[in-house]
C-alpha cells in the first residue's frame, strides 16, 4: 500500500486511513495524529465557537469585496451622515455618511493583517532567542535573557506608543511597535520549555549520535515548544487586537480614511450619546474577534496539554 | 469465617472510552483475613485498580460493579465520597510507591502524621504530636524528633517510605493496602522497610494487601498470593509454594526471571495464550 | 575495547561539591560483556555517561577501541559507542515517528540508503513494518525499548552501553529484551557495558562484574562467583543477601528488638 488509500469510497475510508494503527508513511502518521487532535478538539463546544469566529473573520476578510462594496467603505456622503441602521445601511452610517457595515467588513482585513504580521515577527524572534538561551545556558542565557528583561521592563502600550510616535503613525509602524513589545514573553516561554526538555534522554540520545546543537534545537526541541507557543499566541491575539485598536484610537495606528476598528471607535466617541452605533459597532466587532481567539486558544491548550487546563 | 475483614466478589471496573470501553477488572473475587495477601501481576493486569477500588480512589468516570464489596459490615458499593473519606486512613490505609508524591511538600513529615491522628481520633495537638513521635520511632527512624520537623524533600526514599507507613498506621486501620511500597527503594533499604511493615502489621493483627510486580518479594513476604492477568485472578496459592504454581501464566513468569545460581543462555519467553482470558475456572 | 584510568566526576563546587565518581579504573575487552552493579547514588550511571561522552568535565583517561577520546567527540567517536537508556518513555522523542527516530542518525552520519537500513534495523529488533510509522505513544514499553535498541544499533557501533535497560519493564518483557540483547551481541560481536541494580539481570548478561558503592569500585568479580556467593567484599555480600529477597526469619534479624513502648497505640489510646 502506498501512502494514499486505494479506494476512497466516501468519508468512512478517509477516517479509517487517518485513524490507521499502522500508518504506511510519515505523512499518514502525521495527518492521523492531527486528525486525532481534531477529534479531541471537536468535542469542546466553546473552542469550536472560537474556531468558527476566527474562520468567519478570515472568510469575511478574504471575501470582503463580495460582501460589501469597497466604495461604500470610503465614499463620503454627507447627506447620509449618522443614519441609524436600515435596509440600505445595516449598521447605519458614520459622521461622514460612510456605510459602517462595509467599513467593518473591510476593517477585518486590517485586523487580520495586523494579527498575522505580529505573529510572523514575534514567534521567530521569541523562539530564536528563547531556544538557544534555554539550551546553551551559561553566558548565552545570561546575555539573551538580560536583553529580554530590558524589553519586558517597559509597559507594553507605553512602549508601543513611543515607537509609533517615533516612527510616525501608520499600520506598518503600529505592527512593528506591537511586535517589539510582544516578543519577550515568547522568548521566556521558549526558554522555559527548552530547559525542561534539555536533560531529556531523547536529547542525550541525539547528542550521542553526533547531532549538532542546531540540529537538536531545530528537530528535537522546536517541535515540542511550538504547541505551547501557538497556544500562547492565540491567547495573546485578543491583546494584540486591543493594542492595535488602542493605537488606532489614539491616532497612532491606521490613518483615515482606513477603516480600522480602533480608529472607528475613536471618531465615533464624539457621537456616543446620540448616535451610539458609530462607536459601538466596531467595539462589538473587536470584542467578538478577541473572544473568538481566546476561546480557540483555550481549546488548543486543552488538546495540546490536557494537564494544565 | 468471622475473621474476614474484606470480601470482594465479582468486582468489575470499566472505563468508558471514546471508541470502546476499557475493562480494567473483569470479575475479581477474594477475601482478606488477618493475613498478608499478595497481588502480583504485570502492568495492565488490574492489580492497582483493585486496590484503588477498595479505597474508593478510582476516577469518577470508572464504572464499578460487584456482587459484593464489603469491609467488615460496611457495604463499599453504597458508599459516597464522604463515606469513603471517613473510611480512608481510619479503617483502610494505603501506602504508595513514591512517598515524595504521596506526602504534602509544604508540611513537615511529623505534622502530617499528627494531622492524620487528629482528624481520625479527634485528639488534642499535644497528644497527636506525642503519638506521631512514637509512631516515627516505631518505624525505626533514628532521632524521631529531628525527622518530625523535616519536609518531605529533605528525607531519603527509605525514610520517606517509613514516614508514609507511620502516617498510614497511626489511626490504627484494619487493612493496609501497599501498592509497590518498596519498588523505588534500593534492595537493602527495601528489606528494612518490609521488615518494619511485617512486624507492625503482625503485631496489630491487621490485614495487609501487598500489590507488586515482584514475584520473589511477594512469595517471601506474604501468606497467600493472587496472580492477576488481564483484569482477572488466574491463580491463588500459598505464597511459600508459588514455585509450584499451576497456571501456565504464573509458571511462564517464574521461568522468565533471570536467576543468579542458574544461568541459562536464553530465558524462556512467556507465550500468552488467548484462552487465559476466557479461563475462569482455574483453581 | 574500553579502558578507564582513574576516571572521576564531580558536580558542584566548594561546600556543595559532590564526588559522584572517584578514581574508577577498569578494562573491558572486545566482545566482552561487563557489568556495573550498585545501588542508587553509587555513581554507576555517571560512569556510563562519562564513557558515552555526555559528561564533558569528567577527569581521568578514557580510551575506546585503543584510542583515547577527548572532551569533544568526533563523529567517528560517536559512531563507535551508542547507548540504551533506562526509561523507554523518556528516551524517544514524543512527536517523532519510529521512522524519524531511526532516520535521524543515518542523516547525521550521511550513511545513505535510509529506507533499507531502517527496515533492517526494525526487523533485527523484532518489530514489523507496521510499527515503522507509529508514534512512541502508540507502542508498548517493550516495543519502545526495542526502538531504542534499534536506534543505538543503526549506526553499527562496536560498543553498546546499557543503562538499566529492563528495570522499567514487566518481567515477561524483560526476558524478551535480555534475549534480544544476547542475540544482538552474538551476531554483531558487540562489546557491552551494562549498568543495573539487579544482580540476577546483570549476572545473566555479563561475564565480569564490578560492584560500585559511593562512587568507587569496591570489588571486581565474575558472574560465576556471584552465583556461588564467593565474593570478598562485605558490601557485595550484603547486596547478595538483599537480592535473595525478603525472608521472615531474616526480617526479624534486621529489626533489633524494640523498646517496650514500641507500639504507640498501646501506650496512648
Amino acid at each position: 500500500m502506498s501512502g494514499v488509500p486505494l479506494a476512497r469510497t466516501g468519508g468512512r475510508s478517509w477516517r479509517d486511513w487517518l485513524l490507521a494503527t499502522a500508518p504506511a508513511s510519515r505523512r499518514q502518521a502525521r495527518l492521523g495524529n492531527w486528525y486525532r487532535s481534531w477529534l479531541a478538539f471537536r468535542r469542546n463546544g466553546l473552542a469550536m465557537t472560537g474556531l468558527a469566529i476566527v474562520l468567519l473573520l478570515i472568510v469575511v476578510a478574504a471575501a470582503a469585496p463580495l460582501i460589501a462594496s469597497p466604495d461604500a467603505a470610503i465614499l463620503q456622503s454627507l447627506s447620509d451622515r449618522l443614519r441609524p441602521a436600515s435596509a440600505a445601511h445595516w449598521f447605519g452610517t458614520d459622521e461622514l455618511g460612510r456605510d459602517i457595515f462595509a467599513r467593518i467588513v473591510f476593517g477585518s482585513r486590517i485586523t487580520l493583517a495586523i494579527v498575522a504580521m505580529v505573529a510572523a515577527i514575534v514567534v521567530p524572534i521569541g523562539l530564536g532567542i528563547g531556544l538557544p538561551s534555554g539550551y546553551f545556558g551559561g553566558i548565552v542565557d545570561a546575555v539573551l535573557m538580560r536583553i529580554t528583561d530590558i524589553f519586558l521592563a517597559f509597559p507594553r502600550l507605553i512602549l508601543a506608543l513611543a515607537f509609533s510616535a517615533a516612527l510616525g503613525p501608520g499600520i506598518r509602524n503600529a505592527v512593528i511597535a506591537i511586535a517589539i513589545t510582544s516578543w519577550p514573553p515568547y522568548a521566556r516561554l521558549a526558554r522555559a520549555e527548552t530547559m525542561t526538555r534539555r536533560k531529556a534522554e531523547f536529547i542525550q540520545a541525539a547528542e550521542l549520535q553526533g547531532a549538532s546543537p542546531l540540529r537538536i534545537l531545530w528537530l528535537q526541541i522546536l517541535p515540542l515548544c511550538l504547541s505551547s507557543v501557538i497556544v500562547r499566541l492565540t491567547l495573546d491575539m485578543a491583546g494584540i487586537i486591543l493594542t492595535a485598536a488602542g493605537l488606532g484610537f489614539l491616532g497612532l495606528g491606521a490613518q483615515p480614511p482606513t477603516p480600522e476598528w480602533g480608529a472607528m471607535i475613536s471618531t465615533g466617541r464624539d457621537y456616543l450619546l446620540d448616535q451610539w452605533w458609530v462607536a459601538t459597532i466596531p467595539g462589538i466587532a473587536i470584542f467578538i474577534v478577541s473572544l473568538g481567539f481566546n476561546l480557540l486558544g483555550d481549546g488548543l491548550r486543552d488538546v495540546f496539554d490536557p494537564r494544565s487546563g | 469465617m468471622s475473621d474476614t475483614l474484606l470480601t470482594v466478589r465479582d468486582l468489575r471496573v470499566v472505563y468508558p472510552g471514546e471508541q470502546e470501553a476499557f475493562v480494567a477488572l473483569r470479575g475479581v473475587g477474594f477475601t482478606l483475613g488477618r493475613e498478608r495477601l499478595g497481588i502480583v501481576g504485570e502492568s495492565g493486569s488490574g492489580k492497582s485498580t483493585a486496590g484503588r477500588a477498595i479505597m474508593g480512589l478510582l476516577p469518577r468516570s470508572a464504572r464499578i460493579e460487584a456482587s459484593e464489596l464489603r469491609l467488615g459490615t460496611t457495604d463499599l458499593l453504597r458508599l459516597d465520597e464522604r463515606g469513603f473519606r471517613r473510611l480512608r486512613g481510619k479503617r483502610v490505609a494505603m501506602v504508595l510507591q513514591d512517598p515524595r508524591y504521596a506526602l504534602n511538600p509544604m508540611m513537615t513529615v511529623g505534622r502530617q502524621i499528627a494531622e492524620t491522628h487528629r482528624t481520625h481520633l479527634r485528639s488534642t495537638a499535644a497528644a497527636a504530636r506525642k503519638a506521631a513521635l512514637a509512631m516515627l520511632e516505631a518505624v525505626r527512624l533514628h532521632d524521631p524528633a529531628r525527622v518530625y520537623d523535616l519536609y518531605p524533600h529533605e528525607v531519603s526514599g527509605g525514610m520517606g517510605q517509613r514516614a508514609m507507613i507511620a502516617m498510614m498506621l497511626i489511626a490504627d486501620p484494619e487493612i493496609l493496602i501497599a501498592d509497590e511500597p518498596t519498588s523505588a527503594l534500593d534492595a537493602t533499604v527495601q528489606l528494612q522497610v518490609l521488615a518494619i511493615l511485617d512486624e507492625l502489621v503482625r503485631r496489630r493483627g491487621m490485614g495487609l494487601i501487598l500489590i507488586s510486580h515482584n514475584l520473589h518479594l511477594v512469595s517471601g513476604f506474604c501468606d497467600r498470593v493472587l496472580v492477576m492477568y488481564a483484569g482477572r485472578v488466574v491463580e491463588t496459592c500459598v505464597a511459600s509454594r508459588l514455585a509450584e504454581a499451576r497456571h501456565p501464566y504464573t509458571r511462564g513468569l517464574l521461568a522468565s526471571l533471570p536467576e543468579l545460581g542458574h544461568r541459562r543462555p536464553e530465558l524462556p519467553q512467556l507465550q500468552r495464550d488467548p484462552a487465559w482470558l476466557a479461563d475462569t475456572a482455574f483453581p | 575495547m574500553i579502558a578507564l584510568q582513574k576516571v572521576g566526576v564531580s558536580f558542584g563546587t566548594g561546600a556543595t561539591r559532590i564526588d559522584a565518581v572517584r578514581d574508577v579504573s577498569f578494562v573491558v575487552d572486545a566482545g566482552e560483556s561487563f557489568g556495573l552493579v550498585g545501588e542508587s547514588g553509587s555513581g554507576k550511571s555517571t560512569v556510563l555517561r562519562a564513557i558515552a561522552g555526555l559528561i564533558a568535565h569528567a577527569r581521568g583517561d578514557i580510551a575506546l577501541a585503543g584510542k583515547p577520546v577527548g572532551r569533544r567527540r568526533s563523529k567517528a567517536d560517536r559512531k563507535l559507542v551508542q547507548m540504551v537508556f533506562q526509561d523507554p518513555y523518556g528516551s524517544l522523542h514524543p512527536e517523532h515517528t519510529v521512522d524519524q527516530i531511526l532516520v535521524d542518525p543515518i542523516a547525521i552520519h550521511r550513511l545513505g540508503d535510509a529506507g533499507r537500513r531502517v527496515a533492517r534495523a526494525l526487523a533485527e529488533v523484532g518489530l514489523g513494518p507496521e510499527h515503522r510509522f507509529r508514534y512512541p505513544h502508540q507502542l508498548s514499553g517493550g516495543q519502545r525499548q526495542r526502538v531504542a535498541i534499534a536506534r543505538a544499533l543503526i549506526l553499527e557501533p562496536r560498543i553498546l552501553l546499557l543503562d538499566e535497560p529492563t528495570s522499567a519493564l514487566d518481567v515477561s518483557v524483560q526476558a524478551e529484551i535480555l534475549n534480544l540483547l544476547t542475540r544482538l551481541r552474538r551476531e554483531h560481536g558487540l562489546t557491552m557495558l551494562m549498568v543495573s541494580h539487579d544482580l540476577a539481570v546483570i549476572a545473566h548478561l555479563c561475564e565480569r562484574i564490578a560492584v560500585m558503592s559511593h562512587g568507587a569500585i569496591v570489588e571486581q568479580t565474575t558472574a560465576e562467583r556471584l552465583a556461588t556467593s564467593t565474593v570478598d567484599h562485605p558490601y557485595t555480600q550484603e547486596l547478595l543477601r538483599s537480592n535473595k529477597g525478603f525472608r521472615r526469619e531474616e526480617g526479624e534479624g534486621l529489626c533489633p528488638s524494640t523498646p517496650a513502648k514500641a507500639d504507640p497505640l498501646q501506650s496512648i489510646t
